[in-house]
C-alpha cells in the first residue's frame, strides 16, 4: 500500500534555515545541507525547501543549495519561492529539484501552471496554497506574496482551477495555524482533499505527533509537511512514523 | 567500465548520474545525447519524466532509435519510469507509439479507484510503495527477496505499463489495482520507480544493476 508521506520543511532565508511564526520572527535553525542529511538519515520521505529570500540578488543561492542536498541525499526535492517562470522551473529541475512549487506567480497568472506542467510533467509542479479563514468564517480565502495580499479567491475553487490546469500536487498552508502548534486546519485540509484528484500536502500548525496523524485521518492529506517539531529536535521523523503507524496509518519505516 | 546516462532532454538525469556515481566509483559515468555513446557504453540507463510523447518526440529526433535498438540487444540496460515505458508498444498519454522493443502497451490509472476505507485514490501515484518481486533477478538481491513484503521504492507517475509477455513481468505493485513496476528480459530491465529517489534501497538496486552480467 501506497505510505502516508512525512515531509520536513526548510525555510531558506540568505542561505540558511530559519523558521518564522504567522510568516514573520525568523529563527536560525541551521545550514540546509546539513538540515537535509539529518532528515534523509530519520527517514524522510521527501524534503522541502522553501526560498524565503526577499532580495533577487540572493536569490540564486538556492540553486547552489539544491546542488549540494542532491548530490548527498538521495530522496525528493521540492524547491519553491520565487518561481516566477518556465525558465525558473528548469533551472531548478536541473540544480537537482525533483518538483516545484509556485504561489504568487500562479495566481497572477495561471497560464504558467498550464505552460510548466506541459513542459516538464505535472508530476513536477506543485501549487503552494495559503490560505486563511474569511472573516465571516464562512470560507478560506487564498493569499498571495507570502501571506501579505488577500486576493480574495475561495481556495477549494482555486484549488480544482489548479489541478485542471495541470498541477501535480497541492501544497495546502493555513494561514491561520502556521506557527501555532495547534494543529492543521483540518476542516480546511479535508475540504481540498475531497475536491482534488491529486495529492494534496497538509502544512500548517504541527506542533504533535497527533496532529500528523490527524492531518491524514481526518483532513485526508496524502502527505504531511511540518517544521519546528523537526527543526527543534523535540521529535525525529522516526518518531513521527511510529507514531503514526500506532495510530494504523502505512507509513514507510 | 562505461555507464551511460541517456540525455534527451527530459527528466532529472543529475539526480540518476549522482546515484550511480555514488554507488560505482570507479565507474566512468556519462551523460550524453549522442547515438556514438550509446555504442561505446558498457551498460546504459534511461530515465525519463514528463509526458510520453514529448519523451519519444526529443529521443527520435536525436537519432537514438537504432542505436537504442542495438544496446536493448545486447548491453544491460535500465530503463527508469517513461523511460521503461517508451520500451513498449504503445502509451494511452497522448496515443504515443512507443519504440516496440517488448510487446505490452501503457495505460492510465482508472479515475474511480479507492483504498481499502472507501477514499479515492490521487493519480499521479505519487510516494513510497511496495515493490513485490515476482521472479528472481540480480536487480533484487539484498532487496525484497521474493514472498515477502516488498521494500518500498518512490513512485511519481499517472500512467502504467502493461506487458503483454507475463514472462517478462520482474515485480508488481499495488496501487488501486496490481500494475506492473518492473519488467526483465535477458540483458533489458526495467522499472517504473525511481531508484535514484529511493534511498538505500534505490542506491542498492543501482548498484545491483552496475554489477548484474546478463
Amino acid at each position: 500500500m501506497l505510505a502516508k508521506r512525512i515531509i520536513p520543511c526548510l525555510d531558506v532565508n540568505a542561505g540558511r534555515v530559519v523558521k518564522g511564526i504567522n510568516f514573520l520572527e525568523l529563527r536560525d535553525a541551521g545550514d540546509p545541507v546539513e538540515v537535509a542529511r539529518r532528515y534523509d538519515e530519520q527517514g524522510a520521505d521527501e524534503i522541502t525547501f522553501l526560498d524565503i529570500t526577499a532580495s533577487s540578488d540572493e536569490r540564486d543561492i538556492i540553486l547552489h543549495i539544491v546542488e549540494q542536498v542532491a548530490n548527498q541525499v538521495f530522496i525528493p526535492l521540492t524547491v519553491g519561492g520565487g518561481v516566477r517562470t518556465v525558465a525558473d522551473v528548469r533551472r531548478l529541475l536541473n540544480a537537482g529539484a525533483d518538483k516545484v512549487s509556485m504561489n504568487s506567480a500562479a495566481l497572477s497568472n495561471p497560464d504558467l501552471v498550464a505552460e510548466a506542467s506541459g513542459k516538464v510533467g505535472n508530476q513536477c509542479i506543485v501549487v503552494a496554497i495559503d490560505a486563511k479563514r474569511s472573516a465571516d468564517d464562512s470560507r478560506w480565502e487564498v493569499f498571495s506574496h507570502g501571506g501579505r495580499k488577500n486576493t480574495g479567491l475561495d481556495a477549494v475553487e482555486w484549488a480544482k482551477r489548479v489541478a485542471s490546469l495541470g498541477a501535480g500536487e497541492i501544497l495546502l498552508t493555513s494561514m491561520d495555524r502556521d506557527g501555532t502548534k495547534s494543529g492543521f486546519d483540518l476542516a480546511l485540509t479535508r475540504a481540498i482533499a475531497d475536491a482534488v484528484s491529486i495529492p494534496v500536502i497538509a502544512s500548517g500548525g504541527v506542533g504533535s505527533l497527533a496532529h500528523l496523524a490527524d492531518g491524514v485521518q481526518q483532513g485526508r492529506a496524502d502527505a504531511v509537511l511540518a517544521a519546528s517539531i523537526f527543526h527543534y529536535g523535540e521529535h525525529t521523523v522516526r518518531e513521527a512514523k511510529e507514531f503514526m503507524r500506532a495510530r494504523g496509518i502505512e507509513v514507510r519505516l | 567500465m562505461k555507464v551511460l546516462v541517456v540525455d534527451y532532454g527530459m527528466g532529472n538525469l543529475r539526480s540518476v548520474a549522482k546515484a550511480v556515481e555514488r554507488v560505482a566509483p570507479h565507474a566512468q559515468v556519462v551523460v550524453s545525447d549522442q547515438a556514438q555513446a550509446l555504442r561505446d557504453a558498457d551498460r546504459v540507463i534511461i530515465p525519463g519524466q514528463g509526458a510520453m510523447h514529448d519523451c519519444m518526440r526529443e529521443f527520435m529526433a536525436r537519432g537514438l532509435h537504432d542505436a537504442l535498438l542495438k544496446v536493448a540487444a545486447e548491453k544491460p540496460f535500465l530503463g527508469i519510469c517513461v523511460g521503461m515505458q517508451m520500451l513498449f508498444d504503445h502509451s494511452e498519454e497522448g496515443d504515443t507509439p512507443g519504440l516496440g522493443i517488448l510487446p505490452g502497451r501503457v495505460r492510465r490509472f482508472p479515475a474511480d479507484m479507492f483504498d481499502a476505507a472507501g477514499v479515492p485514490l490521487k493519480v499521479p501515484h505519487m510516494g513510497w510503495n511496495e515493490v513485490l518481486p515476482v521472479k528472481p533477478h540480480p536487480l533484487w538481491q539484498g532487496i525484497a527477496e521474493q514472498g515477502t513484503a516488498g521494500e518500498r521504492f518512490y513512485f511519481v507517475h499517472s500512467y502504467y505499463c502493461d506487458p503483454a509477455d507475463q514472462a517478462a513481468v520482474a515485480a508488481r505493485t499495488v496501487y488501486g489495482l496490481p500494475f506492473t513496476c518492473a519488467v526483465a528480459q535477458a540483458n533489458i530491465a526495467a522499472i517504473q520507480f525511481h531508484p535514484e529517489k529511493s534511498a538505500a534501497a534505490g542506491l542498492r538496486l543501482l548498484a545491483n544493476f552496475i554489477d548484474w552480467q546478463p
